[in-house]
């Protein structure tokens, strides 16, 4: 698989770094208002053949008004949109070889499911024979053979959605938007879809742009991620990058779970930034930031993963603190520990434990006396 | 526990029965006296027909005096069949018109922004609010020779004489649109604005220019309401009478004329058995509509 496992920071595809690569969507300055509410606020982005990228972000932010400028539903208010270097801003839906997977599905309810999967291809003037076989390849892909006709009310929430991603797929666009496509499924389908939408990107190579809540999503299936707020893009890149370096405080605790704490610098020698923070003390950061000055205040960002948790003072040249547990939360995989840190109205940090063993007795019990302790390269240093 | 289910459970039949209960009052009752009297024959007496209902004990006696005496008159002269069929044929075509004139007002309508289509929906019920005698005789001004639309046209250079429309199946079809289009907007309406808009916008995504989404999308899901437009039109279209004798001539005779006249000249039997033809006439195409519309899986 060309998909390089995370932290590696170094991937075979990687056409956003190479200045020779030519976009295949291009964004400039996009930016769209519904009367007072900017929905989107000058988006720049590039797309690139081939490339799985996935938006992220809270409820309203802009994901579909974005995807819906691509596909020619909303016009621009300022800036450009590009296909292949073309200028597409006054380009009719019906003519733009994008196809989009609605998230409330627009399925046809007058027509079957199979007419539903043969709609676009009727457009195209396909021979009877071709859109019968590219209709049952997508019943097949989507796990609804035999299902071809029913209509779409007769469908379970679950089934209807893959009928909707059946449609968009169906015309092998050239860019393909999917506003939230797996939303409804199962985990086991999500899964599988998941990969059955890979295989198909290597296959056809399509471009994906897809619509998520689900984190986890984004992250096995970008190539490059970019996490929105407030109809602005905070931060584009590979997940690795936006999980292990974030832009800023709103992307660290957008993706994954994170601790922060308060602090100013104390020194810098060389790549060792030492941060005061009142409630752990000194703490030490393996970080290049030399643009960090002295007593400025920052923020450290630290996962809860990369953090050990044990009843006695580790040795060693680490970071640590003592604490008392508060609570813990039993999660299946792993198990999270939330520790009080510098006393009672101290700051609460999370600890993630992973459950290697299926019965052993649990280490840690609430109120124990428990020491954290991490790395110096565990912890991050953000802007404040 | 003695849970009250019963009562809910009673209330609930009485609540389905409601309706029966109406048709069999308002309309099952009524039908069958109508029945009833276009089987008996006129009589100078009053009420005008025979025989009379005289008690359980010459119930025999009664029904042996019925006979379908009105019924073949209605068959042997040939002014009752044409009358059907000229009915049929204003009915059919007003139907046509008002869909033709219906169609595009109500997808206007639709497609106007939110805050416009109340205004627009009282600027179509408007008329109702004058009396339906006032606007027709309103169309006699409009269309009589040398009328307004005569003296429009004319000022216009359009035309150097009158058109004479006024007397004329033209003017039967002019007046019967304008009365009963709003009948056939108003269910459209409510079935094209209740249309997903994002529907048609996965067909245009899909390729398909706004004609094909027309055709393809609207057209067949605005159908329900087409259907009921048209069943609105034309099933009172048939039995008009009021707009042929008022802007007709005297090739216009509608069923609906013909049923009056009988029943003003006082042969009750006979305009009832032209009322229960006129029903099993408008019953068939209704029941055909309805096939063609189970056929289609709708509602
Ligand atoms: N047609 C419209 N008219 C007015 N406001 C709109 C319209 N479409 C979207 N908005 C507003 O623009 C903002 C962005 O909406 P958008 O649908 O793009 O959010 P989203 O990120 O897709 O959210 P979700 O995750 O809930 O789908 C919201 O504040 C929304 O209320
Ligand atoms: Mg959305």
């Amino acid at each position: 698989m060309r998909k390089a496992s995370p932290g590696s920071l170094r991937r075979a595809f990687q056409p956003w770094d190479d200045t020779n690569a030519k976009p295949i969507i291009e964004f400039r300055g996009v930016t769209k208002r519904f009367g007072a509410v900017t929905a989107v606020c000058d988006v720049s982005l590039s797309l690139y053949p081939r490339e799985f990228f996935a938006l992220l972000g809270p409820s309203g932010c802009g994901k579909t008004t974005l995807m819906r400028m691509l596909a020619g539903f909303e016009t621009p208010d300022e800036g450009q949109i590009l296909l292949d270097g073309v200028d597409i801003t006054a380009v009719p839906p019906h003519l733009r070889p994008v196809n989009m997977m609605f998230q409330s599905y627009a399925l046809f309810p007058h027509l079957s499911v199979a007419d539903n999967i043969a709609y676009g291809l009727k457009r195209e003037g396909l021979p009877r024979a071709e859109i019968a076989r590219r209709v049952e390849e997508m019943l097949a892909l989507v796990k609804l053979d035999g299902l071809g006709r029913r209509k779409p009310d007769q469908l379970s929430g679950g089934q209807r959605q893959r009928v909707a991603l059946a449609r968009a797929l169906a015309k092998r666009p050239k860019l393909l938007l999917l506003d939230e496509p797996m939303a409804a499924l199962d985990r086991k389908l999500r899964e599988a879809t998941q990969f059955e939408l890979m295989d198909l990107q290597s296959k056809l190579g399509t471009t994906f742009m897809v619509v998520t809540h689900d984190q986890d999503e984004a992250m096995t299936m970008s190539d490059r991620m970019a996490v929105m707020d407030q109809g602005r893009l905070v931060q584009i890149g590979p997940p690795d990058v936006i999980y292990e370096a974030p832009a800023n405080r709103y992307v660290a605790e957008f993706v994954g779970d994170i601790n922060i704490l308060e602090g100013r610098v104390a020194s810098i020698e060389g790549d060792l930034v030492k941060v005061e923070t009142g409630i752990t003390g000194t703490v030490e950061l393996d970080e290049e930031r030399p643009t960090l000055a002295i007593g400025a205040p920052v923020l450290i960002g630290l996962r809860p993963e990369k953090i050990e948790l044990s009843h006695d003072e580790p040795a060693g040249d680490l970071n640590k603190v003592a604490g008392e547990i508060w609570d813990i939360g039993y999660l299946g995989d792993v198990t999270m520990v939330q520790v009080m840190v510098g006393g009672d109205q101290g700051q609460l940090l999370k600890v993630a434990l992973t459950n290697r063993t299926r019965r052993a007795a649990r280490p840690f019990a609430w109120e124990d006396q428990v020491w954290l302790s991490w790395d110096v390269e565990a912890g991050l240093v953000l802007p404040p | 526990m003695s849970a009250p289910v019963a009562p809910p459970a009673r209330l609930g039949r009485l609540l389905v029965a409601a309706p029966y209960l109406w048709l069999l009052l308002f309309f099952l009752a009524p039908f069958a006296m109508v029945l009833r009297m276009a089987l008996s024959d006129a009589d100078t007496a009053l009420p005008p027909y025979a025989p009379h209902f005289e008690g359980l004990a010459r119930l025999g006696e009664f029904f042996a005096r019925l006979d379908l005496e009105n019924f073949r008159l209605l068959a042997e002269d040939s002014l009752y069949g044409q009358s059907y069929l000229y009915s049929l044929r204003v009915a059919a075509l007003t139907t046509l018109i008002a869909l033709a004139i219906g169609y595009p007002l109500a997808y206007a309508m639709a497609a106007a922004p939110r805050h416009w289509r109340p205004v627009l929906l009282v600027l179509v019920v408007l008329p109702f609010w004058t009396s339906f005698l006032i606007r027709v005789y309103a169309w006699i001004g409009i269309l009589r020779p040398d009328g307004l639309l005569d003296m429009m046209l004319g000022s216009l250079g359009l035309t150097s004489e009158p058109l004479r429309l006024l007397n004329t199946e033209a003017a039967v079809l002019i007046g019967m649109v304008y009365s009963y289009l709003p009948f056939m907007v108003l269910p459209l309406y409510a079935t094209l604005e209740k249309l997903d808009r994002s529907l048609l916008e996965a067909a245009a995504d899909l390729g398909a220019t706004p004609a094909t989404a027309f055709l393809t999308v609207t057209l067949p899901l605005s159908l329900p309401g087409l259907f009921a437009g048209a069943a609105l039109v034309f099933i009172p279209s048939v039995g008009e009478f009021v707009i042929p004798d008022l802007l007709g001539g005297p090739d216009t005779t509608l069923i609906g004329n013909l049923l009056w006249t009988t029943f003003a000249s006082r042969d009750w039997p006979l305009a009832s058995a032209v009322a229960i033809v006129l029903l099993v006439v408008l019953v068939l195409p209704l029941a055909l509509l309805q096939q063609a519309r189970l056929a289609r899986g709708g509602p």
